[in-house]
């Protein structure tokens, strides 16, 4: 049951979330006896990509054709079809990703291989091949028996808990042919924050509703994600108004998180904001009414104005640095 | 133009979710069911592209007979006809195998679709969808318009987006704000009760099935931080909580 791991680039290096997805392969490889190989589309440094192997892949496939630089769903699908064709892999892991979605959809397509997004443990092989997956953006939890001969497996953030070897990976080109109609879609226009942390993959997320009032007033809460570390985010009418970018909309209808801490910050904590933060391990949530359905969910909070309190929380940050 | 909107049929978003049967099945009691919000997202925009330079739209569902009353709201919306493949949407795959069975013989233009459905929130049918036709797909797609029998997108992609032009035939996953939510006026009510609803079998199996269901354990009780103290939330969150 050889394993490939579906492995993004960001920068020049492997993405947090891949060498999860690598740990997360390794850790099966470990129960079938199996290794783990790294799929890896796109320009990086060989040292880079080699760390794959202190999170359990014994080899890294990188496809670093010029024609990869730009994400091509279905380029990237063909690329890694090539690749469980030549490992040989019966489990494809990924972590979940809109790029992820797109390439191992369309691998699944080829491969006719079921796709379990959402995956939030290691899988019970007793008897068959079980997962466990998240349902409901979060609701609730899934049982799943996967029967096709490839199985494919998008694992959501802290799936498990990666622990580093010193071990190596070696890393061979691949450079498998591709034909021009996997490219007859033309990109003309990328706009990408760039110096800001990704909030699919950050583990401290400060995020904002309502309750902020307007664009203008956004700079305490950027000053408390700028002093943590911090990706920032915002409720559906955030967006819709244009407060802030589309992309930081979290929730049912928005991107998926489960940082480590989430701080609300001026957000009601509609049912259908909370599905989308509600595996977050600890929540905080600062609003001035005490009422507030969020504080239901929260684990720490503090009813008071988010002007008010916002300074004070930047100031205490900076003090412990 | 041709186009084909797949819909989900999926609980409202502010439902309670439970299960019965020993945990094995979802409990419908009380549930009120939905249009996929994305979907719903997805059949406005044909709708708007119907109304600016005319199309035809067809409706997909794959599902269950209770999912008619939405299959008849969208035609209410503004789809001209629907087919439902009878069968229980369990997985991405085998649902995917249905719309592409359905797609090959209508010949469609353009298959859009949401982003991904609110109860499983996989994100792959459209991409499956695409593989099987063998032509491109996109998600998610936040405008669109059409020219010359090209699409000009806007996609979004991690911290951004881009724009992008692909010639049809395509198939796109949908999310806002490439429209407006519509609501069926009177006269789309009326009409929705006459317009065909084919029902056609389902092909193919399910690769995966769903032994039981649970719920994520009750939240602890929420401590609560004086807000002329709010310093000391960041002293917990380090030394009590261990995030910091
Ligand atoms: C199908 C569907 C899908 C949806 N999907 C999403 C989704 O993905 N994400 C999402 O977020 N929403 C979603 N919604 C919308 C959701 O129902 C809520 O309307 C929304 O989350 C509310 O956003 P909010 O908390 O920012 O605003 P409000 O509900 O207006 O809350 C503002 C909060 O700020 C507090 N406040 C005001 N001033 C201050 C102050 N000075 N200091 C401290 N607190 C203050 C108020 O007490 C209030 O609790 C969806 C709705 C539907 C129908």
């Amino acid at each position: 049951m050889a394993i490939l791991v579906f492995t993004e680039i960001a920068d020049g290096a492997i993405k947090k979330s891949s060498l999860e997805a690598i740990y997360y392969g390794s850790q099966v490889a470990e129960k079938t006896g199996t290794s783990v190989t790294a799929l890896a589309i796109g320009k990086a440094d060989g040292a880079e990509l080699a760390i794959a192997g202190n999170y359990g892949a014994s080899k890294v496939l990188h496809a670093n054709d010029t024609k990869l630089e730009l994400p091509n769903s279905m380029a990237y699908a063909k690329v890694l079809v090539e690749a469980a064709n030549t490992t040989g892999a019966k489990v494809i892991i990924t972590a979940k990703s809109s790029l992820a979605d797109a390439v191992t959809a369309r691998a699944a397509g080829t491969l006719k291989a079921a796709v379990v997004g959402n995956v939030v443990e290691l899988p019970d092989l007793s008897n068959g091949f079980k997962v466990k997956r998240s349902i409901f953006t979060g609701k609730a939890f899934a049982d799943v028996n996967v029967k096709s001969d490839i199985k494919v497996l998008a694992i959501k953030k802290n799936a498990v808990n990666p622990v580093e070897s010193s071990n190596s990976a070696t890393v061979e080109a691949f450079t498998p042919a591709l034909s021009d109609n996997l490219f007859t879609a033309k990109v003309t226009e990328t706009v990408k924050a760039t110096g800001t942390v990704s909030l699919p993959e950050a583990d401290l997320v400060v995020s904002g509703g309502r309750g902020m009032k307007g664009p203008e007033h956004w700079q305490p809460l950027l000053d408390l994600a700028d002093a943590l570390g911090a990706a920032t985010a915002c409720s559906k009418p955030v967006s819709d108004l244009d407060w802030r970018p589309h992309h930081e909309h979290v929730g049912q209808t928005g991107v998926k998180v489960s940082p480590n801490l989430y701080i609300a910050c001026g957000i009601s904590g509609a049912i259908q904001h909370l599905a989308g933060v509600n595996s977050s391990k600890i929540i905080v949530v600062i609003n001035k009414d005490a009422d507030a359905p969020f504080f239901k969910a929260a684990d720490y909070g503090i009813v008071g104005d988010v002007f008010d309190v916002l300074p004070k929380l930047t100031k205490a940050v900076k003090e412990l640095k | 133009m041709k186009i084909l909107v797949c819909i989900s049929s999926v609980p409202d978003t502010t439902s309670k979710i439970s299960f019965t049967d020993g945990d094995t099945k979802l409990n419908k009691a009380g549930v009120q069911y939905i249009i996929g919000p994305y979907d719903d997202y997805a059949l406005a925009r044909a709708v708007e592209l119907k109304e600016k330079s005319g199309a035809s739209i067809t409706v997909l569902n794959v599902g269950e007979a209770d999912a008619e009353p939405q299959i008849r709201k969208a035609l209410a919306i503004g789809a001209d006809d629907a087919i439902r493949v009878d069968a229980d949407p369990v997985d991405s795959y085998f649902v995917a195998e249905q719309i592409a069975t359905v797609a090959k013989e209508g010949n469609y233009d353009l298959i859009l679709m949401g982003r991904e459905t609110s109860d499983y929130n996989s994100g792959v049918v459209h991409g499956i969808v695409g593989e099987i036709l063998g032509i491109p797909s996109f998600s998610p797609v936040m405008q669109l318009d059409i020219e010359g029998g090209v699409a000009k997108m806007t996609r979004e992609i991690e911290g951004g987006k881009e724009k992008l032009e692909a010639p049809l035939p395509l198939v796109l996953g949908c999310q806002e704000p490439i429209a407006e939510w519509k609501i069926p006026n009177m006269r789309g009510i009326m009409t929705a009760r006459t317009k065909p609803l084919k029902v056609i079998p389902a092909s193919g199996e399910a690769f995966t099935s769903t032994d039981k269901y649970s719920l994520p354990p009750a939240k602890g009780a929420c401590k609560m931080i004086a807000a002329d103290e709010a310093d000391k939330l960041i002293e917990l969150l380090r030394k009590e909580a261990k995030v910091l």
